[in-house]
């Protein structure tokens, strides 16, 4: 039942790759389009988000792991799930604490709280 | 609880769907609290999906690494003061670099010798951006972190040597493909690209940083995608190009503030412009006359003033002076002055550096404009003061063709009134121009350090207001 998911690079057909390359070519022009609207305020944090969202490569690491009989390809995989884990962790809590530093002016006027 | 291949797909699918939110929420700053939350969702979403669906047997292990990296990564993001944030990010970069390019060669280890030509090629491809990004961001980071020299190391054929590490690695990666059972040929290529990746990025100067740390955001995330090819995983496919796309956006964005090509920020232009140009010119520039003027002078002169604008650079977070900058904004704001920030796309080391530190100190983003918005202001503006930045500032990038800041986007901090220019000495900025701004009859020059500077100037704000 899994054969497909827990690929061999035999059971990788055309049709498969012609997908990938679709979903590909689409998720790219909506990442330009949706990063293209993302105000100049906050590409530090965008930054840090977009960093962590790349750490999904630990789903690969985690493949690997599935798939693996042999010992070195074992320590292999639980070094690249450690490193991308590292990075989706401290990844979103720096996002939340970035994104909190920017407030709005305070709303009872004029002069600002000291 | 098993699922089967539709339910992992569905999960997937839901996955992706936030961190498309994701990207949509960080475009605003009031939803913005939103983008991270989502993200983190969906990324648990799908590592959870790919646990169940993939039976992963070794908990243990999985469990070890996740620990791994919950004390090592919970700390880092805790504790990295937002002046150091561009060295975070290399070191984030660093760490997910090296795990697709680590798992990469696992697949390859675990697939050899029955690889086929189409996966042996992207897993080849894969490794390449991923062992250079790593040796990249590693350098990147040394430069941020000042263990070396933040200019750029230039030498006779650069570029041409550089090019011959990446074209051997290319064909370590090609003979992989054609003989998958040639292992050797595996750490050789890792090897090349590793080195390759060091030269690219020594080569760059630590201005350059913000357009550097970009495009290695974007090879992560290709490299990231490439793995999805490999193992016919749409939700690392769709993450993966989500993140490239990203860099790359960024990375235009950096070299078009610069008005600068991609290839001149990665095989340098202005860097050996001022290795070619250092020695001999210097001295002669910095004899023509400036206004140096004192503390005091510049409270009479804010205190008369209705408008001002302040333009910070890097050099604020050198001086971690953004709080004392603040502390002068809320004196001129008790005096009913209008205060705003105008800030260059590529002030700092990293994209939206300077609005993260100005926002740590307390300033509402509604204060903080960008270049193309305040450009238009400058003429009426009384006083604008310039902490900490250099070139963006320079004339000379509008009137001198010769300059090799001409044609780059400037803030026109030259029309206004009076410029302040708080600056340690004459020493040229990152492009080796000098700043015709200097020597402007409108320009008074204040000499010393950023934070000391402007902390002297509070307190005579506070003496003579």
């Amino acid at each position: 039942m899994f054969s497909v998911l827990a690929t061999a690079p035999a059971v990788y057909t055309t049709s498969d790759l012609l997908t990938n390359l679709l979903v590909f070519i689409m998720a790219t022009f909506l990442g330009v389009e949706l990063i293209r609207h993302v105000t100049r305020l906050l590409h530090t944090p965008l930054m840090a988000l977009t960093n962590a969202i790349s750490s999904v490569s630990m789903i690969a690491a985690l493949i690997v792991m599935s798939e693996t009989t042999s010992t070195a390809i074992l320590i292999l995989a639980t070094v690249g799930v450690a490193l991308a884990s590292t990075n989706i962790i401290s990844g979103f809590i720096l996002v939340e604490r970035i994104v909190r530093l920017f407030k709005s002016k305070p709303k009872t006027a004029g002069k600002p709280a000291k | 609880m098993t699922l089967n291949l539709d339910d992992a797909l569905a999960l997937y699918v839901a996955a992706i769907v936030f961190f498309i939110l994701s990207l949509r929420w960080m475009s605003d700053v009031k939803t913005a609290k939103w983008a991270g939350r989502s993200a983190a969702l969906g990324m648990a979403i799908g590592i959870g999906a790919t646990l169940v669906a993939y039976q992963i047997q070794q908990i243990d292990l999985l469990l070890g690494a996740l620990l791994v990296g919950f004390v090592v990564g919970t700390p880092i993001a805790l504790r990295v003061p937002t002046t150091a944030l561009p060295q975070r990010t290399a070191v984030s970069q660093a760490f997910g670099s090296l795990a697709v390019a680590l798992v990469g060669a696992a697949e390859y280890y675990d697939y050899a010798p029955n690889v086929n030509r189409f996966t042996m090629t992207v897993l080849s491809a894969e490794m390449i951006l991923g062992f250079l990004t790593f040796a990249g961001s590693c350098i990147a980071f040394a430069k941020l972190q000042e263990l070396i020299p933040g200019r750029p190391f230039v030498y006779p054929g650069k570029n041409f040597v550089s090019m011959v590490f990446l074209g051997a690695a290319g064909v370590a990666g090609a003979i992989l493909v054609a003989e998958p059972s040639y292992g050797w040929a595996l750490p050789v290529m890792a090897a090349l690209s590793l080195v390759f990746g060091f030269l690219l990025v020594m080569g760059i100067g630590g201005a350059d940083m913000p357009t550097v740390i970009a495009i290695l955001n974007s090879y992560t995330g290709m490299s990231a995608a490439a793995l999805g090819f490999v193992l016919n995983n749409k939700l690392l496919i769709v993450a993966g190009s989500l993140d490239g796309s990203s860099g790359f956006v960024l990375a235009v964005i950096m070299s078009q503030a610069m008005n600068r090509s991609f290839t001149n920020v990665l095989f340098g232009g202005v860097g050996q412009k001022v290795a070619k140009s250092a020695p001999g010119e210097k001295a002669q520039v910095e004899q023509r006359p400036v206004q140096s003027f004192s503390v005091a002078d510049v409270a009479t002169t804010l205190l008369n003033a209705s408008s001002v604008v302040i333009v910070p650079g890097y050099g604020m977070a050198v001086a971690q002076a953004q709080h004392t900058v603040k502390e002068v904004t809320d004196i001129l704001q008790e005096h009913g002055i209008d205060v705003k920030y105008g800030i260059h796309p590529v002030a700092g080391r990293m994209p939206g550096h300077m609005n993260v530190l100005l926002a740590e100190a307390n300033v509402p983003y509604e204060q903080l404009w960008e270049m193309e918005k305040i450009n238009p202001e400058f003429p009426q503006t009384d006083v604008v003061i310039v902490v900490g930045a250099n070139d963006v500032t320079n004339p000379a990038a509008r009137t001198k063709p010769d300059s090799p800041l001409y044609g780059m986007p400037i803030m026109n901090v030259d029309k206004a009134k009076t410029v302040i220019f708080i600056k340690r000495s004459m020493s040229p900025g990152f492009s080796g121009a000098d700043n015709e701004l200097f020597y402007l009859p409108n320009t008074w020059m204040v000499f010393g350090d950023a934070k000391k500077v402007l902390s002297d100037l509070t307190a005579a704000l506070k003496e003579q207001g």
